[in-house]
Formats: structure tokens, sequence, C-alpha cells
């Protein structure tokens, strides 16, 4: 709930009866953020990887992204999953353009977010050259528990009114835990 | 409600003359994302269509032309991204035919096998989308879970759960897990009870049958010329599969049967891909059986394979054959050869010319969705709008391989 | 049996054949240029031959070579069996005047096939009923896969925000949002009076 709680009053009027105050914008981002209607923009392998997402063992209904619309006017959450290539860039342009606001992009995979391996003349070096992005889910193609985790992340940002973009971090970092480098981290464990 | 009193003259109910046009793509859910067909209707029928690909070209045979042979791999990987391991398998004998070498028994079983289970997830991605797209959800999700499955087993083995990089020139970059004899023995049996069930459910269903029967009807002589290969060029009745015609690897000392449709409609075509699934049950049947517990996986060949690690850094031998493989690429002798395997979507060729470098002179990967692709325009034309959703996702357009 | 198939075309066109060779077991006969089409109507409607299949078209560009492009086909019979792959050389070492018959009228995939070697090497077909870029947007100029077209030279249809002194600004303004990479370098993002925080 994050936000949500903090900003919430709940008053007790005796006798078992209370009311709760909360904020306009805090209500309205908790109802945002657990009703993403999504645009699945599906180009490429990623898109194997968002079929198993949206699929039973992953599910990621569960967070209140279900409806798929594929009208960009019908929808808030634009999922590019896969490489835009400088011929599909106009289009993805021109579908962000439809959507009203507010709207929110998230990068599925290393192609969306910065390319990938595609250094050439026929791709994008990601979708944050054509459009804003919100959040970047970095893998090539990410696990599900990772495009979960990036989902996630939006939620919070949606809620805290953040529109900084994020990239979705590993969950555990030993490195950056324990103040150690990596080398140091190897020579510990070895210890 | 009152009706509506409107006076319309006769002229103003005739359609208009001049068929209109329609634009469906590339972003339409039809599509796959990587299609557009422009379409001349009249009515709801189709007069022409003007098919565009390239949404998803990313240069790939001009990638590979500026690393070494071993980095091919993670291209040809993205390029069939349903099956990745039939293209790494494709790239690697392709290889092996021009180094003129053979890899021990043990990989070869391990290949079949792995192999047959990406083509397993392929057609039961193909048949499940295609199901989707004509509302029938459920199929969809059973089928899913079966991949997840297969998915499983491909992490086990690869360390990936999709793009697995996991061929090498000469071998695998591991030899089998212990428990993916008894894993992928469980997980195909599992997979038959889910195709059974979707057979149950698909084969009953008048609506679904009805719009795939007599639809996108192909003959055989026309799907030759448009060079079609695999599951839709057997659909129309002809029986070529790379696997019989051309045996590699061990595929002569298997049993399993080619099925072939009769109509070639988008029934069959259906068909086809279940029945294929079947009979990679077989095949891994038989490889999983015949597939040594223990034994060399890669060949010894200094040229190719990297030395042990304790070579690298005990010997100075090691550490030279090892810097130069990884820094000037292994090298293959000049000249060219075309290679061919049965992928996912039919003959999958690698016409490779070599200038006796690390590095390829060209690498020229010959897609099969690209010419099934290219058939699409003779499908579709005549049909009605609604049957081009049937008639695409029976065809299995894969954009990465389509477009590379 | 391919080799009988090559003499038999050996005999049939013997100025058309100007060399064969046989690699890896793929028999290969290079062609004029001139006789493309007739060499592979004749393989097309012969008994003998009966290649009802072109497998795939392509090109391999030898920059340094003189003619430089090397069209090349494979062909296969589906009744009988047998592979054959053919090439023809074209044009000068400036990529031009790189032109050869169209083999459509013959199979049909070769429509989908000639019109990528177009638009990949700027060979063109002579015949060919639609040839238009096929995988490349119509706006871009010149032909990627040749040689001498730099792997990472990008043709944009959605170009960068000229703004002196910074390189690659995303076409979109700061209220709408920001690119990562952005974020923390642009101070002058934060400053309204400068000129490029748009």
């Amino acid at each position: 709930m994050g936000e949500l709680k903090r900003s919430t009053q709940v008053i007790e009027a005796g006798e078992g009866a209370a009311f709760a105050t909360t904020k306009l914008e805090s209500m309205l981002a908790w109802a945002q953020k657990y009703s993403l209607f999504m645009y699945p923009f599906v180009t490429a392998c990623c898109g194997m990887e968002f079929m198993s997402v949206s699929s039973p063992r992953y599910d990621f209904s569960r967070f209140g992204s279900e409806a798929p619309r594929f009208s960009p006017r019908q929808s808030d959450l634009l999922w590019v999953v896969g490489t835009i290539t400088q011929r599909q860039a106009p289009i993805l342009k021109r579908i962000y353009e439809q959507m009203a606001e507010p709207k929110w992009v998230l990068a599925f995979g290393t192609c969306a977010s910065c390319g990938g391996f595609y250094d050439n003349y026929a791709c994008v070096a990601g979708v944050d050259k054509i459009i804003p992005c919100d959040v970047y889910v970095p893998g090539c193609p990410p696990r599900p528990e990772g495009v979960l985790d990036g989902l996630m992340l939006l939620q919070d940002k949606i809620q805290s009114g953040d529109r900084r973009p994020s990239i979705v971090k590993p969950r555990h970092d030993p490195a950056v835990d324990q103040g150690l480098g990596l080398i140091d981290l190897k020579r510990a464990v070895k210890a | 409600m009152e009706p509506i009193d409107v006076e319309i003259s006769e002229a103003e109910l005739e359609l208009p003359e001049e068929p209109m046009l329609l634009n469906v793509g590339p972003s339409h859910p039809a599509m796959h994302g990587t299609v557009r067909c422009v379409m001349e209707l009249s009515g709801e029928l189709i007069h022409r269509v003007d098919v565009q690909v390239g949404y998803l070209h990313r240069g790939f045979e001009k990638m590979c032309e500026r690393g070494t042979w071993a980095q091919v791999f993670p291209y040809v990987d993205r390029c069939n991204y349903v099956s990745p391991m039939l293209n790494n398998v494709g790239f690697a004998l392709a290889c092996e035919k021009m180094l003129g070498i053979e890899v021990p028994e043990r990989c070869q079983w391990y290949r079949m096998a792995l192999g047959e289970l990406a083509r397993i997830s392929d057609h039961l991605t193909c048949d499940g989308a295609m199901a989707m797209e004509l509302g029938a959800f459920t199929p969809f999700l059973w089928m899913i879970k079966g991949r997840e499955m297969i998915w499983d087993i491909m992490e086990e083995e690869t360390g990936a759960r999709l793009t697995h990089s996991f061929g090498r020139v000469g071998g695998m970059a591991a030899p089998p897990t212990k428990g993916f004899k008894e894993q992928s023995l469980a997980v195909v049996e599992h997979i038959l009870s889910i195709v059974s069930e979707v057979e149950k459910l698909m084969f009953g269903n008048r609506i679904f049958l009805d719009r795939l029967e007599d639809v996108g009807v192909i003959s055989g002589e026309n799907a030759i010329s448009l060079g079609w290969t695999g599951p839709c060029l057997r659909a129309s009745g002809v029986a070529y599969d790379v696997r019989k015609a051309a045996p590699y690897l061990k595929y002569d000392e298997v049993e399993f049967d080619v099925p072939v449709g009769e109509k070639g409609d988008c029934l069959d075509r259906f068909i086809i891909r279940l029945e294929e699934l079947k009979q990679s049950v077989r095949i891994i049947r038989q490889s999983l059986a015949r597939m040594a517990d223990s034994g060399p996986i890669n060949v010894v060949d200094p040229r190719v394979m990297l030395p042990p690690k304790e070579e690298v850094y005990n010997t100075i031998e090691g550490t030279i054959q090892h810097f130069k493989i990884v820094m000037e690429g292994l090298k293959i002798p000049a000249g060219e050869v075309y290679s061919y395997t049965e992928a996912g979507n039919g003959e999958l060729g690698f016409y490779l010319v070599s200038d006796g470098s690390g590095t390829p002179y060209r690498v020229r990967i010959r897609p099969p969705c690209y010419y099934i692709t290219g058939g699409l325009e003779h499908v579709i034309t005549g049909q009605m709008m609604a049957d081009v959703v049937p008639c695409f996702g029976s065809l299995n357009m894969i954009g990465g391989e389509c477009d590379r | 049996m391919a080799q009988a198939l090559i003499d038999l075309i050996k005999r049939q066109f013997p100025s058309a054949v100007l060399e064969t060779h046989s690699q890896h077991g793929d028999d290969t006969l290079v062609l004029n240029a001139l006789a493309w089409k007739s060499v592979a109507e004749f393989l097309f409607s012969s008994p003998d031959a009966a290649m009802n299949m072109l497998v795939d078209l392509t090109v391999v560009d030898y920059a340094d070579r003189e003619p430089r492009f090397e069209v090349v086909a494979h062909l296969l019979s589906l009744s009988l069996g047998h592979r054959l792959r053919l090439k023809a050389r074209v044009g000068n070492p400036e990529g031009e005047g790189a032109a050869i018959a169209s083999l459509t009228e013959i199979w049909a995939s070769a429509n989908w096939a000639e019109r990528e070697a177009f638009d990949m090497f700027g060979v063109t077909f002579i015949g060919h009923p639609d040839l238009r870029r096929i995988l490349m947007y119509p706006e871009f100029e010149g032909h990627p896969l040749r040689r001498d077209y730099p792997a990472d030279k990008i043709q944009p249809l959605i170009p960068y925000l000229e703004i002196p002194g910074i390189e690659k600004v995303a076409p979109f303004g700061r209220d709408e949002g920001m690119s990562f990479g952005r974020q923390v370098h642009a101070r002058w993002a934060e400053d309204p009076d400068d000129p490029r925080a748009n």
C-alpha cells in the first residue's frame, strides 16, 4: 500500500463505526496501480517470455494487470517487448502518442532498454531514444521473475508519483550489501 | 424506441465501386507485431493483398561478418526464438561440415534429443497461439504449461530458459546432466497427455473446425513453387522432410513417420503440427535409450576445441591455444558450404562462405519462414477478412527468422 | 547423378558454363550471367533435372573482385532428390551495373528472394514484377549488406533533437520523461533558463 497507508488516517466515531481520510492523489494512484490496462507491443524473442509471464505459472494478472488492450486509447501501460528497429520506430512513437494520460512505459528486455547487441544499421538503441520510459527490465530475455519485479517497481512508482526512470535491480547484490567488491567477496567466500 | 425515419435515396445505399483499402498491422495482435498487410477489400472478400515484412530486420547477416565463427551462435539463437536449439545445432553442423569433423556419438544423440524437445516447444507455441487468436484461450494456457516443462529441462541443461547459445563447433557446451533422461521421459509423457486433452477439446468444437476447414488451401504444386518446406508443405501432401530425405546426425537410425496432410488447409496444418509432436516424442525416447551415460561429448581437435582449464593455467601450449581460439576465433578452411537441417518451420539452410580467417566472410541463413510468409499473399487472396487470422497463425511466421 | 546433370548442361549450353566445382558435396555451376534464365528454365523443365524448388537465392559481395557480386541460387528436385548450386557474377567494383534476369516466372519463391537481394545488395533483377525494398524501409539509402556499408551507420526515421553541444537528445521534452542515461549527467535539465532544457 505504501504511500496510501502513510497518508491515511482512521478516525473512530464510536460504537464500532469509523471513517478514514486520505489524500485524493494517493487514492487515485492506488486505484491506478492495481488496474493497469496494458498494451503489449510485442515484436521479438521477448514475446515468448511475455507469453510465459501471462500464462498460469507466473500469471501477472495477480498484480492487477490482466486485461490486454490492443487499442492504445484504452490502455495506460505500454509494454515494449523486444527489439525496436528503425522501421518500427515511427509506429511505436505513434502508439505512445495515441495513449491517453496517465501513461507508463515498461521496456521489457535488453533490446528495448538499450538496444542489446544489435549495434547496427537496423536497430534503435533502446526505446528511450524515441519515447520516455519508466521502468527498464534487463535480461535477454528477462526471466519472468524479473518482469514481475519490474511490474511491482512500476506500481511503487505510480503510488509515490515518481516519474524518474529506474531499472530493476538484482534482488541480492552482495557486492552492494556488504560493501565488498566482487573480488573481495570471492576471497571472503573462499576463506 | 422510435424507428429512425431517414430518407435515403437508392444511390446512397450502394457500396462504393472502388475497393476499400484496409491496413492490418504491424502492431496488430494477429500479426505477431511484425507484419503489415495492406488489403484491398470488396465487401469482406480480399481482392489483393500486399504483405510487408521487415519490421524486425535486425541485421543478423551483417553482424555475423563482424565477429568470430563462435560468435554467430547467439545470433542464430535469436533467429528462430521459439526453437533456438534447432538453429544452434544447424549452424554447428554447417561449420563441422566445412571442417570435416564429426562429433562423438553421444553428442549426436544428445543433440537430437534436445532438438526434438525444441521442436515440441515450437509446435506447442504455434498451435497454442493459433488457437488463442481464434478465441480458444484454454488450449493456449495448457500448451504453454507444457512448454514451461520443456523450458525447465532446457534450463537444467543449458542454464537459460530461451536463448541458450548451447551449441559449439565440435560438440556442445556441456554434457547432459544426470537427471536429463529421467526428466525428459517424464515430461514427454506429460506433453502427450496435454496433446490428447487439446485434441478432445478442439476437434469436437464445431466453431473451431468451421473456421479452419477449407480455409487457406494451397496445393502441393504451388507450395513447392513458393519454396515452402516443413509442416506447411507436408500439410499440402508433399512428404518432404529433411530428416528423411537427407538424414543428418542419427536420424537414419531412428524410427519415425512423416505425417502428411491431404487438403493443405489451415486444419491440416494444425493437425500436422500435433502429429509431428507425437513423432518427436518417439524420436526422443529412442535417442535417450541409445545415448550413452558416459563418454566424450566434444571432439578432440585442438583446431576447434578449447583446451581444459588445467592445461590453460599450467602449460604454455594450452595458454597459447586458448588465446588463439578466443582472440582470433577458430579457423575454418576457405570455401563454401550449404548445409541444411529440419528446423521447426522447415528447411533451415546455412550458406557459409569462409575466406580461411577466423571471421565469416558471409553467413547466409535460409529462413524457412521467409518463403512461407512469401506465400501468404497466395493463401489469403480470395478469402474472407476473418480468415486472415487462422491462415496467418497456421503458417507460424517467426519474426526474427523471417526478417533476420 | 549430379555429375551426369552437369555434363548434360555442359552439352546443352556449351558457352554458358564458365566453371564447375564440387565442394563438401555441393555441386556448383558458374554460369555466364546472360544465360542465367535459360539454364534455369532448362533445369526446371527437363525431366532429367526436374528442379521444382528454388530453395534459396542470395548474393555474396566480393568487394575486391571484378565482377563484384556473385548471385547464388540453390535448387532442389523433390522428385529426384538432387541439389545443384548455380552462380553468376555481375557488377563492377563500384557496385554499378549489377543486373541479372529474374527467375520469378519459373519459381514463385524467387519473388521475395530477389527482392531481398535487391534490397540488401542493390542487384537489379530484370523482369521482376515488383522490385522494391522488402526488409528495409523505402527511405533507406544504400544497400546494407554490401561490404562498404558501415555496419553501424543508422538512418533513423525519428531523428534526435538537434541541440548544440549535446549529442543524441531523444525527441521528447523533459516534462514527458527522461532517458536513463541523461538522468544523472544532464544538470542543465534542472535549469529553466538553459536553452537546452527545451
